[in-house]
């Protein structure tokens, strides 16, 4: 009997693994691992903003409440996109996103360039019920961020964070090259304290793709 | 991209294609020492394993999405920097901002490069352009009166305007009903067609704190008193005399903004028509604490073409019984 690679391999799980872990790994070598490095995918576009600390703490609630299981924020290079939701999307604006919201699931329409396209009254009443303004919305509603108030103590961590994971990545002008200074961070609690989590929702559903101009 | 991360891209890539064409042929020869057909020796609960070669349909795919891989690498972007014989790409990314969006738009063309995005847009102009020049070139009070355009019109609506204005568009509590001849900027179709491109912003403010719990109870009387509803008088009398304050944007009469040729949306509060609501909590409610109606701006959004024709659909929804102008 002739040497068996199969069984080499059939027969120990150590080195199966290794080999599967292998043969798998490439596609993110190849696809992936460049990006981190392209400027194109690091450097921001010349319109993007840092979230404020009230939107940063509505991106958290957007997160707490599964929006992005139902709502993608990624507008696709095709004109049935582009002609409904505004000019696709760029990796530029995303070079902050930690973790990145696109999402892969549209039940609900894609909310990349949201920000600006409703007014804030809408997107109380929608939140609240949405059936009140979109009569056959299969959305839930989420009557209890109107009563839910945020005390902002975790909010200049996060931004501390926030200033972590996007150094290197803040535009070349950028005085401190930091996203938050730590007078804003400092000022953070004060600023969303009291106001309710239907605020924080909705000034960082605001601000979505308004970067791009 | 680097010439280092574009190598890195091809030679990865490229390996392993050479990779799956290295194992697939080797697979297609015997290793196992086992003629084919006759059983391996391995046997579990009743089941034997036969040594039998690949299927060969299985084998044929494999080679035709082998073959299939090398003509997409020599065609389409995916070796690093190699751009690929038919000089295609979806979309222009790494752009910074609208303008260079443009800009690089028209460089594609001049350049012959084939986008498939920009492509989509032009077949979409070729059809749709002369369709909607047919309307876009005439007066928004002439398409008001046309059947077609107000069905492109209803279309547009529907799609853009009904979330807010309602599919009726008989509006709801903070949006304006469309169909009542009632406006706040203005219904002349010029007036339409701003709004729509430009958004408008009202800014009641709140009185709550200015006022006083009796002060709002009062001026709520009197405003209530303005539309005919009966009224503690008491209270309207003295609601009257600060009325002042609000007659800055409502008018002294209390008939609004757009009576007095002012561009500030305050609504006229003597017609029984509210925005808001117009029950006793209601009115104290927007007194209390002020109210905010937006319109977004539409231009960048859908474009004037579109505009134009949403705007002699609102248009013609306050006069439906008209058959002309």
């Amino acid at each position: 009997m002739s040497k068996n690679y199969h069984e080499f391999f059939e027969k120990s799980a150590g080195w199966l693994a290794i080999g599967t872990v292998l043969a798998i790994s490439f596609g993110t070598l190849v696809e992936i691992t460049p990006l981190l490095f392209l400027k194109e995918t690091t450097e921001p576009v010349d319109g993007l903003k840092p979230y404020t600390a009230l939107q940063l703490e509505g991106r958290d609630i957007y997160i707490r409440e599964g929006c992005v299981n139902c709502h993608s924020q990624m507008i696709r290079p095709f004109r049935h996109e582009v002609e409904r939701y505004g000019h696709y999307s760029v990796a530029g604006e995303s070079v902050w996103e930690h973790p990145f919201l696109w999402g892969s699931k549209r039940t609900g329409p894609d909310l990349a360039r949201v920000g600006g396209r409703y007014s804030d009254d809408w997107h109380h009443a929608h939140l609240m019920n949405p059936r009140d303004v979109v009569p056959q919305s299969n959305m839930p509603g989420f009557p209890w961020l109107e009563t839910n108030t945020l005390d902002g103590e975790l909010t200049p961590k996060k931004m501390e964070i926030f200033n972590k994971l996007t150094k290197g990545k803040m535009a070349p002008n950028d005085e401190d090259g930091l996203m938050y200074s730590a007078e804003e961070i400092a000022a953070a609690t004060e600023s969303v304290k009291g106001k309710t989590e239907m605020q924080a929702l909705i000034a960082y559903l605001q601000s979505l793709g308004t970067a791009l101009k | 991209m680097s010439s280092f991360w574009s190598y890195w891209i091809a030679i990865l890539s490229i390996g392993c294609i050479v990779f799956c064409t290295v194992i697939l042929t080797w697979n297609l020869k015997n290793h196992v020492g086992v003629k084919e057909g006759e059983a391996t020796g391995h046997e579990f609960d009743g089941i034997e394993e036969i040594n039998n070669p690949l299927p060969k349909w299985w084998t044929y795919m494999f080679y035709a999405t082998i073959v299939w891989s090398v003509y997409y690498f020599a065609a389409y972007p995916g070796l690093g920097n190699y751009k690929g014989f038919l000089n295609w790409t979806s979309s222009n990314q790494g752009i910074k901002n609208l303008a260079e969006s443009k800009a690089a738009v028209e460089q594609n063309k001049l350049d012959g490069k084939n986008v498939q995005l920009d492509r989509e847009y032009d077949a979409a102009n070729e059809t749709y352009a002369k369709e909607f020049a047919k309307y876009t070139s005439r007066d928004i009070l002439d398409l008001a009166y046309d059947t077609n355009a107000l069905k492109v019109g209803q279309r547009l609506f529907l799609q853009n305007c009904a979330q807010c204005h309602g599919s009726d568009a008989r509006g709801q509590r903070g949006f304006p009903n469309l169909t009542d001849d009632d406006w706040l900027y203005g219904g002349t179709p010029d007036k339409i067609k701003e709004t729509l491109l430009y958004g408008r912003k009202a800014a009641m403010p709140a009185w709550g704190e200015a006022l006083g719990e009796q002060g709002v109870k009062e001026m709520t009387a009197y405003v209530l008193s303005l539309s005919g509803r009966k009224v503690n008088d008491k209270d309207a009398a003295a609601g009257k005399m600060k009325f002042g304050m609000c007659a800055a944007c409502h008018g002294a009469d209390g008939k609004g903004s757009l009576a007095h040729n002012l561009p500030f949306g305050a609504p006229n509060l003597t017609d029984n028509t509210w925005l808001y609501g117009g029950s006793h909590g209601a009115v104290e409610e927007t007194l209390n604490k002020g109210r905010n109606g937006q319109m977004p701006a539409f231009k960048e959004i859908l474009g004037e073409d579109k505009i134009h024709i949403i705007s002699a659909y609102v248009y013609r929804l306050s006069r439906p019984e008209e058959s002309s102008k």
